[in-house]
Protein backbone atom coordinates (compact mmCIF):
# COMPACT_ATOMS: atom_id res chain seq x y z
CA UNK A 1 0.00 0.00 0.00
CA UNK A 2 1.28 3.30 -1.13
CA UNK A 3 1.97 6.16 1.50
CA UNK A 4 -0.95 8.13 -0.24
CA UNK A 5 -3.04 5.24 -0.09
CA UNK A 6 -2.68 4.90 3.75
CA UNK A 7 -2.87 8.91 4.31
CA UNK A 8 -6.54 7.93 2.40
CA UNK A 9 -7.45 5.74 4.58
CA UNK A 10 -6.21 8.17 7.56
CA UNK A 11 -8.81 10.56 6.15
CA UNK A 12 -11.72 8.19 5.75
CA UNK A 13 -11.25 6.52 9.51
CA UNK A 14 -11.04 9.77 10.58
CA UNK A 15 -13.97 11.86 8.96
CA UNK A 16 -16.21 8.79 9.70
CA UNK A 17 -15.15 9.02 13.46
CA UNK A 18 -15.24 12.63 13.68
CA UNK A 19 -18.80 12.76 11.73
CA UNK A 20 -20.51 9.89 13.86
CA UNK A 21 -19.71 11.64 17.19
CA UNK A 22 -21.09 14.75 16.38
CA UNK A 23 -24.49 13.23 15.09
CA UNK A 24 -24.15 10.83 18.09
CA UNK A 25 -23.75 14.81 20.06
CA UNK A 26 -26.09 16.78 18.20
CA UNK A 27 -28.17 14.43 16.35
CA UNK A 28 -29.16 13.03 20.44
CA UNK A 29 -30.68 16.36 21.02
CA UNK A 30 -33.17 16.02 17.89
CA UNK A 31 -36.76 15.99 18.89
CA UNK A 32 -36.64 16.78 22.51
CA UNK A 33 -35.47 20.23 22.11
CA UNK A 34 -35.96 22.89 20.07
CA UNK A 35 -33.68 23.76 17.10
CA UNK A 36 -32.81 27.16 18.06
CA UNK A 37 -31.82 26.02 21.24
CA UNK A 38 -29.71 23.14 20.23
CA UNK A 39 -25.93 23.97 21.28
CA UNK A 40 -24.48 22.95 17.97
CA UNK A 41 -21.44 24.95 17.29
CA UNK A 42 -19.14 24.08 19.60
CA UNK A 43 -19.40 20.48 18.96
CA UNK A 44 -19.94 21.32 15.05
CA UNK A 45 -16.38 23.68 15.57
CA UNK A 46 -14.62 20.20 17.56
CA UNK A 47 -15.75 17.96 14.75
CA UNK A 48 -14.29 19.93 11.99
CA UNK A 49 -10.90 20.19 13.56
CA UNK A 50 -10.74 16.86 14.72
CA UNK A 51 -11.18 15.49 11.48
CA UNK A 52 -8.09 18.36 10.38
CA UNK A 53 -6.13 17.62 13.08
CA UNK A 54 -6.32 14.12 13.40
CA UNK A 55 -5.68 13.64 9.74
CA UNK A 56 -2.20 15.49 10.31
CA UNK A 57 -1.25 13.19 13.65
CA UNK A 58 -2.62 10.21 12.00
CA UNK A 59 -0.59 11.16 8.83
CA UNK A 60 2.37 11.51 11.20
CA UNK A 61 1.90 8.80 12.83
CA UNK A 62 2.01 6.47 9.82
CA UNK A 63 5.21 8.07 8.68
CA UNK A 64 6.71 7.25 11.91
CA UNK A 65 5.75 3.66 12.18
CA UNK A 66 6.48 3.28 8.24
CA UNK A 67 9.83 4.47 9.36
CA UNK A 68 9.89 2.08 12.11
CA UNK A 69 8.78 -1.23 10.07
CA UNK A 70 11.35 -0.41 7.63
CA UNK A 71 14.25 -0.24 9.90
CA UNK A 72 13.15 -3.40 12.28
CA UNK A 73 11.64 -5.81 9.48
CA UNK A 74 13.48 -4.37 6.42
CA UNK A 75 9.87 -4.08 4.91
CA UNK A 76 9.23 -1.06 2.72
CA UNK A 77 12.02 1.85 2.63
CA UNK A 78 12.22 5.16 4.43
CA UNK A 79 11.91 6.50 1.35
CA UNK A 80 8.58 5.48 1.08
CA UNK A 81 7.39 8.29 3.06
CA UNK A 82 5.47 11.11 1.71
CA UNK A 83 6.69 9.61 -2.06
CA UNK A 84 4.12 10.48 -4.24
CA UNK A 85 4.00 9.43 -7.99
CA UNK A 86 1.63 10.02 -10.94
CA UNK A 87 -0.94 7.64 -10.46
CA UNK A 88 -0.99 9.25 -7.28
CA UNK A 89 -1.35 12.31 -8.55
CA UNK A 90 -4.01 11.11 -11.19
CA UNK A 91 -6.29 9.62 -8.05
CA UNK A 92 -6.19 12.08 -6.14
CA UNK A 93 -7.32 14.74 -9.26
CA UNK A 94 -10.33 11.61 -9.90
CA UNK A 95 -11.24 11.49 -6.18
CA UNK A 96 -11.24 15.15 -5.73
CA UNK A 97 -13.21 16.46 -8.80
CA UNK A 98 -15.91 13.75 -7.95
CA UNK A 99 -15.84 15.10 -4.53
CA UNK A 100 -16.31 18.58 -6.04
CA UNK A 101 -19.33 17.93 -7.82
CA UNK A 102 -21.05 15.74 -4.60
CA UNK A 103 -20.02 18.95 -2.45
CA UNK A 104 -21.34 21.34 -4.83
CA UNK A 105 -24.53 20.11 -5.18
CA UNK A 106 -24.94 19.70 -1.37
CA UNK A 107 -24.29 23.41 -0.84
CA UNK A 108 -26.73 24.16 -3.62
CA UNK A 109 -29.01 22.91 -0.54
CA UNK A 110 -27.72 24.52 1.79
CA UNK A 111 -27.79 27.72 -0.11
CA UNK A 112 -31.70 26.96 -0.42
CA UNK A 113 -32.28 26.33 2.99
CA UNK A 114 -30.21 30.05 3.77
CA UNK A 115 -32.64 31.71 1.09
CA UNK A 116 -36.01 29.66 2.47
CA UNK A 117 -35.03 31.22 5.74
CA UNK A 118 -34.84 28.01 7.69
CA UNK A 119 -33.22 27.95 11.24
CA UNK A 120 -29.34 28.46 11.44
CA UNK A 121 -29.22 25.18 12.65
CA UNK A 122 -30.17 23.19 9.47
CA UNK A 123 -28.01 25.57 7.26
CA UNK A 124 -24.93 25.05 9.20
CA UNK A 125 -25.71 21.50 9.51
CA UNK A 126 -26.34 20.96 5.82
CA UNK A 127 -22.90 23.13 4.83
CA UNK A 128 -21.52 20.30 7.37
CA UNK A 129 -22.57 17.55 5.68
CA UNK A 130 -21.61 18.13 2.53
CA UNK A 131 -17.83 18.96 4.26
CA UNK A 132 -18.33 15.39 5.47
CA UNK A 133 -19.61 14.06 2.06
CA UNK A 134 -17.12 15.69 -0.30
CA UNK A 135 -14.74 14.02 1.73
CA UNK A 136 -16.01 10.90 2.01
CA UNK A 137 -16.67 10.60 -2.02
CA UNK A 138 -13.06 11.55 -2.16
CA UNK A 139 -11.79 8.93 -0.25
CA UNK A 140 -14.15 6.33 -1.54
CA UNK A 141 -13.21 7.04 -5.19
CA UNK A 142 -9.90 7.40 -4.67
CA UNK A 143 -9.23 3.73 -2.47
CA UNK A 144 -11.25 2.33 -5.06
CA UNK A 145 -8.79 3.52 -7.91
CA UNK A 146 -6.06 2.57 -6.19
CA UNK A 147 -7.88 -1.07 -5.33
CA UNK A 148 -9.09 -1.69 -8.65
CA UNK A 149 -6.96 0.30 -10.83
CA UNK A 150 -8.01 2.45 -13.54
CA UNK B 1 -12.08 -8.62 -12.22
CA UNK B 2 -11.76 -7.22 -15.40
CA UNK B 3 -8.90 -5.18 -16.05
CA UNK B 4 -9.25 -1.47 -16.71
CA UNK B 5 -6.65 -1.02 -19.44
CA UNK B 6 -5.81 -2.66 -22.52
CA UNK B 7 -2.35 -2.01 -22.35
CA UNK B 8 -0.29 -4.99 -21.92
CA UNK B 9 3.29 -4.87 -20.62
CA UNK B 10 6.25 -7.22 -20.14
CA UNK B 11 7.59 -5.67 -17.61
CA UNK B 12 7.88 -9.05 -14.94
CA UNK B 13 10.03 -10.95 -18.00
CA UNK B 14 12.38 -7.76 -18.75
CA UNK B 15 13.34 -7.53 -15.13
CA UNK B 16 13.89 -11.35 -14.66
CA UNK B 17 15.86 -10.75 -17.58
CA UNK B 18 17.96 -7.71 -16.11
CA UNK B 19 19.42 -9.79 -13.47
CA UNK B 20 15.99 -10.26 -11.61
CA UNK B 21 15.86 -6.67 -10.96
CA UNK B 22 13.40 -5.94 -7.81
CA UNK B 23 10.00 -3.85 -8.19
CA UNK B 24 11.97 -1.80 -5.66
CA UNK B 25 14.66 -1.03 -7.69
CA UNK B 26 12.53 -0.12 -11.20
CA UNK B 27 10.48 2.23 -9.32
CA UNK B 28 13.14 4.01 -7.96
CA UNK B 29 15.58 4.15 -10.93
CA UNK B 30 12.40 5.82 -13.25
CA UNK B 31 10.61 7.49 -9.82
CA UNK B 32 7.38 5.30 -9.32
CA UNK B 33 6.32 4.35 -5.84
CA UNK B 34 6.56 0.31 -5.89
CA UNK B 35 3.31 -0.30 -5.76
CA UNK B 36 2.85 1.74 -9.06
CA UNK B 37 5.44 -0.82 -10.61
CA UNK B 38 2.93 -3.94 -9.25
CA UNK B 39 -0.09 -1.98 -10.57
CA UNK B 40 1.32 -1.44 -14.21
CA UNK B 41 2.43 -5.20 -13.94
CA UNK B 42 -0.86 -6.19 -12.90
CA UNK B 43 -2.65 -4.11 -15.74
CA UNK B 44 -4.18 -2.00 -13.53
CA UNK B 45 -2.64 1.53 -14.45
CA UNK B 46 -1.75 2.67 -17.86
CA UNK B 47 1.91 5.04 -17.20
CA UNK B 48 2.31 8.76 -19.14
CA UNK B 49 4.11 8.11 -21.72
CA UNK B 50 6.75 9.56 -20.21
CA UNK B 51 6.63 7.30 -17.54
CA UNK B 52 6.61 4.29 -20.43
CA UNK B 53 9.52 5.75 -22.07
CA UNK B 54 11.64 5.63 -18.93
CA UNK B 55 10.86 1.92 -18.45
CA UNK B 56 12.33 1.01 -21.95
CA UNK B 57 14.96 3.13 -21.31
CA UNK B 58 15.92 1.35 -18.03
CA UNK B 59 15.78 -2.05 -19.67
CA UNK B 60 17.34 -0.27 -23.17
CA UNK B 61 14.87 -1.67 -25.10
CA UNK B 62 12.05 0.00 -27.68
CA UNK B 63 8.77 0.98 -26.20
CA UNK B 64 7.00 -1.57 -28.25
CA UNK B 65 9.10 -4.03 -26.34
CA UNK B 66 8.28 -3.63 -23.03
CA UNK B 67 4.33 -2.34 -24.37
CA UNK B 68 1.74 -3.66 -26.32
CA UNK B 69 -1.98 -2.86 -26.77
CA UNK B 70 -4.37 -5.75 -27.19
CA UNK B 71 -6.67 -5.72 -30.14
CA UNK B 72 -10.45 -5.20 -29.51
CA UNK B 73 -12.40 -8.18 -29.05
CA UNK B 74 -14.69 -8.19 -32.21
Amino acid sequence: MSFEEKVTWVSAVVTVLAASWYAWTVGGQLGGVPVAEIAYQRPLLVAVGAMIGLTIAGTIAMAIGTAIRAEVTGEGSVDDIDRKDERDAHIGARGDRVAFYVSSVLMVGALALAMLEWPHFWIANGIFVAFVAGGLVSSGVKLAAYRRGF
Amino acid sequence: MAKPTRVTNDIRALRFAAGEMTQAELADRVGLTRQTIIAIEQGRYSPSLEVAFRIARVFGVPLDRVFGYAEEAS
